[in-house]
């Protein structure tokens, strides 16, 4: 029973998390607000102060978008925050090696960018648990780049980039020394090629373990 | 002019047996040739077990300098140009030639280097060559380079650079190869970035990439003998240069709060001293000027990567340059001349890199490239010539363009070469 409970908490205390994280980027569901139709009429009445039908009417039109626009975002908040609960939930009843996996999967960037996406949060927010539920475990994270920018700068980008994942844990209580980050830069691309998808690949974060690996709990 | 004065002068005054002895020994004063055009230069047949090697060396050498034009063939036999006799010089005009150079070997591996003024109809330079055996060795090679080196300094008045190496790398590993891309040698093991001469030409600095970060080693060459410098263990230490003292190394140290530039003394225990203070952002490959005062890097301080310079303290930031070459500018990879004048560096044009050229006094830029994506440029010592990386023949090669001329000639033949770095002119080895 306590032990539900306080699972429970965790998922909340995580969904809030993810939550107060998804308000500070825009969501991408929500609508824009519908347009306040600025017809004819309206530009007249406005133009000439008079028609507060008119004016009413515009108002009216305003609140609904705002009202349409509100419950869009809260709705896909609510989503977000529904699966992140889900999705760590599911964490409790999965097997070491699978842990392992969650723990292991890599996240991707954006070109010239170390900034962390909102599909990489995601990952992040089921990895956060697992580093909590398993205090020996010590991981590696690398950095990598597509090819590219210059070879040379590649190598700073893919440090910056590990160290906003290694900043990720930090700043939600993991402590300094069980993170180490690598930057490979370009040099040990995970998909060959030029293109579009393999860059995409390639722009990434992996995680390594360096000790506690072995046995890996479940968050409870 | 005032050489030619001078002889002039020497001659007048000179006893007449000491004049006799050797005409123009010490005196260099050059061909008189019009501006603006490459005299043609005849090299002659040369005797002995590896002459044809020598003469084609030279001869290759004086192409790849960019300041004459080598004349060979047929009508060059016909000449009777054979060392040690004395040249037809009115055959030798006629085929073009304004100097002839004959290599009369000695013995003791010696040969007598003799350089003919065409139009003067006579020698003006004669001398003797230690050429190092075994040939055809590496070591022979470079003392054959070093024997055109000089020619070229007594035709146009400027040493070649024919006795020098490129470092650079393939496969995780530095290699260096003779500026005639005739031989490379390997001079790391394992996973290594972006080596970096010594002035003197003696050691090799690079970033060797480990599984768990990156540190600066530098390998003295004649001993093998390898260190780490900078005391930064941890972390990222990548885009090692040297200053102009042969002392002081220059690199890019990354922590979790950004990549700056911080330099580090060869010897001594004294800590790394911070060069930048980029406040979070990148700051990497940097190339310290020819006066020691200042040095140039890459920097994302203002966003998209562009080079900067400063003061080696750190002070005096200034931006290279504003001028666009593209929507999205991008500007990396920058070093220094050696003359101290310009800075070559990349820059992002209509979506690929190109190799450009910036003249520090008025900030004019040439683009030196457009064909496929060209990075990575490295000065050769003459301060005209710079290798480069390009995948204009489909993998990564490195390339040597004649900033005068724009004449481009491909380096190596091993796909998967890149991060050029022209070594110094190379002495005789002690």
């Amino acid at each position: 029973m306590t032990q539900q409970m306080s699972r429970r908490g965790m998922a909340l205390a995580l969904g809030a998390a993810l939550l107060a994280a998804a308000c500070s980027k825009k969501p991408e569901t929500a609508p824009a607000p519908a347009a306040v139709p600025p017809g004819p009429t309206a530009g007249i009445a406005a133009a000439t102060g008079g028609d507060s039908a008119a004016r009413a009417a515009a108002r009216d039109s305003v609140a609904r978008a705002v009202a349409a626009r509100d419950a869009a975002r809260e709705a896909a908040l609510r989503k977000v925050r529904d699966d992140s609960i889900a999705a760590v939930r599911a964490l409790a009843s999965k097997t070491a090696a699978e842990l392992k996996q969650v723990l292991l999967a890599t996240v991707y960037f954006d070109y010239d960018k170390s900034d962390v996406r909102d599909d990489t949060r995601a990952a992040l927010e089921l990895k956060l648990p697992i580093l909590g539920a398993n205090p020996s475990l010590r991981v590696r994270i690398q950095g990598h780049t597509d090819e590219r920018g210059s070879d040379e700068y590649n190598l700073a980008l893919g440090q910056r980039r590990a160290a906003a994942l290694k900043r990720y844990f930090t700043d939600r209580g993991v402590a300094e020394a069980r993170i180490d980050v690598v930057s490979f830069g370009r040099e040990r691309p995970a998909a060959p090629g030029e293109d579009d998808a393999a860059r995409a690949r390639n722009r990434r974060g992996e995680f390594e373990i360096l000790a506690g690996g072995e046995g890996l709990q479940g968050p409870r | 002019m005032w050489s030619a004065a001078a002889m002039l002068a020497g001659g007048a005054l000179l006893p007449a047996a000491l004049r006799s002895q050797d005409p123009a020994r010490g005196v260099r004063i050059g061909l008189t040739y019009a501006p603006g055009t490459k005299p043609g230069v005849i090299v002659a047949p040369v005797a002995g077990a590896f002459g044809d090697s020598v003469q084609a060396i030279v001869q290759r050498d004086l192409d790849y300098g960019d300041r004459v034009t080598v004349i060979a063939g047929a009508g060059v036999l016909a000449a009777g140009t054979a060392s040690a006799t004395t040249p037809n010089y009115a055959l030798l005009a006629r085929l073009g030639a304004a100097a002839l150079v004959q290599c009369e070997p000695l013995a003791g591996g010696r040969v007598r280097v003799t350089v003919h003024d065409v139009g003067a109809q006579r020698a003006i330079e004669s001398r003797e060559a230690a050429l190092v055996s075994p040939a055809p060795s590496r070591a022979w090679r470079q003392s054959v380079h070093r024997m055109a080196d000089e020619v070229e300094r007594t035709i146009t008045g400027t040493a070649g650079v024919a006795a020098t190496r490129v470092a650079y790398v393939r496969g995780g590993r530095v290699w260096a190869i003779d500026a005639d891309g005739a031989v490379t040698e390997a001079v790391s093991e394992g996973s290594a970035l972006s080596p970096a001469w010594r002035p003197d030409g003696g050691a090799l600095a690079w970033s060797a990439i480990g599984d768990a970060g990156s540190r600066i080693v530098v390998k003295e060459l004649a001993t093998g003998r390898l260190r780490t410098i900078g005391a930064t263990p941890a972390g990222l230490n990548i885009t090692p240069a040297f200053a102009p003292d042969g002392e002081t190394v220059v690199y890019a140290h990354g922590r979790e709060e950004g990549t700056d530039l911080w330099a580090a003394r060869l010897s001594g225990d004294d800590p790394a001293r911070r060069v930048t203070v980029g406040r979070g952002s990148d700051n990497t490959s940097p190339t310290v000027s020819p006066d020691g005062l200042r040095v140039a890097f890459t920097s994302g301080r203002s966003g998209r990567p562009e080079v900067y310079i400063s003061d080696l303290d750190g002070t005096n930031v200034e931006l290279l340059t504003d001028f666009a070459f593209d929507e999205q500018n991008y500007r990396a990879s920058p070093d220094w001349s050696p003359d101290g004048r310009a800075i070559a560096f990349q820059a992002r044009v209509d979506g690929l890199f190109q190799v450009a050229v910036i003249t520090l006094r008025d900030r004019g830029v040439k683009v030196l490239t457009s064909e496929g994506k060209n990075e990575d440029p490295s000065w050769a010592p003459d301060g005209r010539h710079l290798a480069f990386t390009s995948n204009r023949t489909g993998g990564a090669e490195l390339f040597v363009v004649d900033v005068e001329t724009g004449r481009v000639r491909q380096l190596t033949h091993d796909r998967g070469a890149r991060l050029a770095a022209w070594s110094p002119r190379l002495g005789a080895p002690k």
